[in-house]
């Protein structure tokens, strides 16, 4: 008795997005990066393939990150009260693929800026990095609301990846990809319905958006529900495979900002003496969940620490090597 | 027995001589398949039929055991290819590896003291893989006697030395380790022992299709406590073997692959060891082995672990109840939320952040979350004040406010009339805790 390899055979694939925009396309980057596209499960390269490799987007605030512990401020040097000069580390020295812009400043409860404030932060990032670019509000919908729509049109043409649009708030972000040629996050609370809702909700604004959007799915840190957003992650990815087009969108991770709030992630190893070194355990609490994630199907991973980053690189060139029989 | 009426029929008499008490074999057969009546009430079944219906009826993979009695780690007996389809039974045992010929003591008190406990869940490695490096029968023996004083914890013993492995036993072997490795040229020798000291045996081929070759050489010698190494050792090639063997058990029920699987991290680094091991978790091993003993990097392997195995259907709870964070007085903060595990944590957490000694109350609402509760009649003020007299908060602190999650702002005012406390409405995420207590309490 041979063995016969077990190939399964799908009706249809990970729709490809491509990030960014150059020249020729109205935008100023080098390249521009495709997600998605898969015709299998992940990394399952002996029965399909995997034409894009997942990327890995590394966090920018516009404010200086106060909160963030002093290892993960340490990795980053004098960079990080300049948003240009941090993204330029990030991908000159870190290899971040995609840089994920913060707009932290836009948070009522800290500075409150507004669009006009915000908009030559942008300029000044998109002219220092030539990477695709992620630009978020502050998380709060009624103030992400007022500024998404004045920096898509300061941009327009870059085809940026715009967070977040929701299911009950996804006017303002769509609209402002669709006027101004960008992609959307689509962005559901760990329900697999509400995310195939909110892609037809967005298809009935703009269909052409319908190959422009990446869905969270809202991940937790390792320990803290990973599993919920790995499920959804597999449950889709297998929609997607199965003919289900509206949950066949590339997925996003936002990573480092789950895992860096948690206990684990901050807290000593005096504090928790089990637990050992705070900065390699933040180190591996990061990595992992995002590993984690890569065997659910994520295509995109937001990430703060550099060497956690670079972890996952690795482990993503490892994955991408053939395994045919 | 898990066949249809229909498939046992296939395989009886069809004389309807009605020696089993049953009018037709037919009768007979459905009996059969709904646990009835046994097989051997059938007096003509051939030796034949009786294979082809216990090997039906077995599960897709076998379940197999290592060690003894309450300390004994189950592997295999699974069923899915996602854990969302139902659940994975058998939580991915870790071993971590202790060569024979470095300080095995230490070694061992380092694997002792890989014991953590996070989110009121205790996690330890299970199992010391100890590997014949020296190639020595003795220095393999003197490595399991020095190990096994130290600990009470499980073995994998880690030579194709038939010699070697003898030894090792006679201090093991009640233990019931798993004996590593089968292959090829030693297959007799090594099933044999394995027979004779009744320990689960890895049958270790180069690839899938000598793998497929040997277990069948192994079972042919009428020994099935097996567990499969396909031989691969690159990431995306262990994935892959994984994935055929699971599927082909499962799908195909392919006899030869129905049985444990054991994957070896092969990267020098180990923080890109932890990497592979986390995957080979998530994807169908039912034992890694591992070299990295580090805390940082064995926790998150754990944690990845609690987290994959977890039963899908079953939501994780805490107890319900008084909870105290820091070092808490009569004027600390009361908060109240649900006891599904991960919104209890989280908000434990971010209270634990504000170094503001504080009270929560966690309702019993059977392990779901704040909106899904309340959805679900379970978070309700009566519910809520009930739990407020049951857990004697009104002796423990002088003040009547308690703070509830935000999302259920609703409640507000008919708690406050059935508790006879002031509700303070809270932020709507845990993420807000922080800067609101820091505005109210501080």
């Amino acid at each position: 008795m041979g063995v016969e390899i077990l190939k399964e055979k799908y009706r249809s694939e990970v729709r490809e997005v491509v990030l960014g925009a150059t020249a020729e396309d109205g935008g100023t980057r080098s390249h521009t990066i495709k997600v998605g596209g898969e015709t299998t499960l992940p990394f399952l390269h002996f029965e399909g393939t995997v034409p894009n490799r997942p990327v890995i987007s590394m966090e920018v605030w516009d404010i200086f990150p106060e909160e963030w512990p002093d290892n993960l401020k340490d990795a980053f040097g004098d960079v990080l009260s300049d948003p240009a000069a941090w993204a330029k580390k990030c991908v000159d020295e870190f290899g971040a693929d995609m840089i994920t812009l913060r707009f932290k400043s836009a948070d009522p409860d800290l500075k409150n800026s507004t669009a006009e404030d915000l908009i030559p932060v942008l300029k000044k990032v998109l002219e220092t990095v030539k990477v695709p670019l992620i630009v978020y509000g502050c998380g709060k919908p009624e103030k992400d609301n007022e500024i998404i729509g004045p920096l898509a049109e300061s941009a327009e043409g870059e085809n940026l990846l715009l967070g977040v649009a929701e299911q009950d708030n996804f006017k303002a972000v769509a609209s402002a990809a669709m006027a101004y040629k960008h992609s959307v996050i689509a962005k559901s609370p760990i329900d697999i319905n509400i995310a195939k809702q909110l892609n037809i909700r967005i298809s009935e604004l703009s269909t052409p958006l319908l190959d422009r959007i990446i869905i969270d799915p809202t991940v937790a840190a390792l320990g803290y529900g990973l599993e919920y957003a790995y499920s959804i992650m597999e449950r889709a990815r297998f929609g997607a495979l199965n003919g289900d087009r509206m949950l066949a969108m590339p997925m996003i991770g936002d990573v480092g900002h789950e895992v860096w709030s948690k206990k684990e992630a901050v807290i000593s190893g005096e504090e928790e003496a089990t637990w050992g070194d705070q900065a390699e355990r933040s180190l591996t609490w990061e990595a992992t969940t995002a590993m984690a994630l890569l065997q659910g199907g994520v295509d995109i991973i937001n990430m703060r620490n550099p060497a956690a980053a670079a972890l996952v690189k690795k482990n993503i060139d490892d994955l991408m090597q053939d395994n045919s029989y | 027995m898990g066949l249809t009426g229909l498939q046992i029929f296939k395989h009886l008499p069809k004389t309807n001589c009605k020696e089993c008490g049953f009018p037709t074999c037919l009768a007979f057969a459905m009996a059969l398949a709904n646990g009835q009546i046994a097989l051997d009430a059938c007096p003509y079944v051939s030796e034949e039929a009786k294979e082809a219906l216990s090997s039906a009826a077995a599960p897709p993979i076998r379940k197999v055991k290592i060690g003894v009695g309450d300390n004994a780690i189950e592997m295999g007996d699974e069923t899915e290819i996602f854990r969302h389809d139902k659940r994975f039974n058998h939580p991915t045992a870790f071993a971590v590896a202790i060569k024979d010929d470095e300080d095995v003591a230490a070694k061992v008190d380092t694997f002792n003291d890989l014991s953590f406990t996070r989110v009121g869940q205790h996690y330890e490695a299970d199992m010391i893989a100890l590997v014949n490096a020296s190639g020595d029968a003795a220095k393999f023996k003197a490595a399991a006697e020095t190990a096994a004083a130290k600990t009470a914890k499980n073995f994998a013993l880690i030579s194709e030395d038939v010699a070697a492995m003898e030894a090792a036993l006679e201090v093991l072997a009640d233990r019931k380790p798993l004996i590593y490795a089968a292959n090829n040229d030693n297959y007799e020798k090594m099933t044999e022992l394995a027979k004779a000291k009744e320990c689960p045996l890895v049958v270790k081929a180069a690839n899938l299709e000598d793998l497929t070759a040997l277990v069948e050489k192994i079972v042919a010698l009428d020994y099935k406590e097996l567990v499969l190494d396909p031989g691969s050792r690159d990431t995306s090639k262990v994935l892959a073997d994984m994935t055929q063997i699971r599927r082909l058990a499962v799908r195909k029920k392919f006899r030869p692959f129905g049985y444990p699987t054991i994957a070896f991290t092969s990267k020098e680094d180990p923080r890109e060891e932890m990497m592979q091991a986390g995957i080979y978790l998530a994807k169908f091993a039912s034992i890694v082995v591992i070299n990295t003993d580090k805390k940082e990097h064995i926790l998150p392997l754990l944690s990845l672990r609690s987290n994959i195995f977890t039963d899908p259907q079953k939501p994780v709870q805490v107890e319900p109840g008084l909870h105290e964070v820091g070092d808490v007085n009569e004027n600390s903060p009361v908060y109240c939320t649900t006891n599904f595990s991960l919104t209890y944590y989280l908000v434990e957490g971010e209270v634990d952040a504000t170094r503001i000694p504080s009270y929560i109350i966690s309702v019993d609402t059977a392990g779901t979350s704040v909106l899904t509760s309340y959805a679900d009649n379970k978070f309700t003020a009566e519910k809520i004040t009930e739990t407020i007299k049951a857990v004697g908060i009104e002796d423990k602190v002088k003040h009547r406010n308690i703070v509830i999650p935000g999302g259920v702002a609703v409640l507000q005012g008919k708690l406050e009339d059935e508790s006879g406390w002031k509700v303070i409405v809270g932020p709507r995420e845990s993420s807000g805790i922080n800067k609101f207590a820091k505005d109210l309490f501080a």
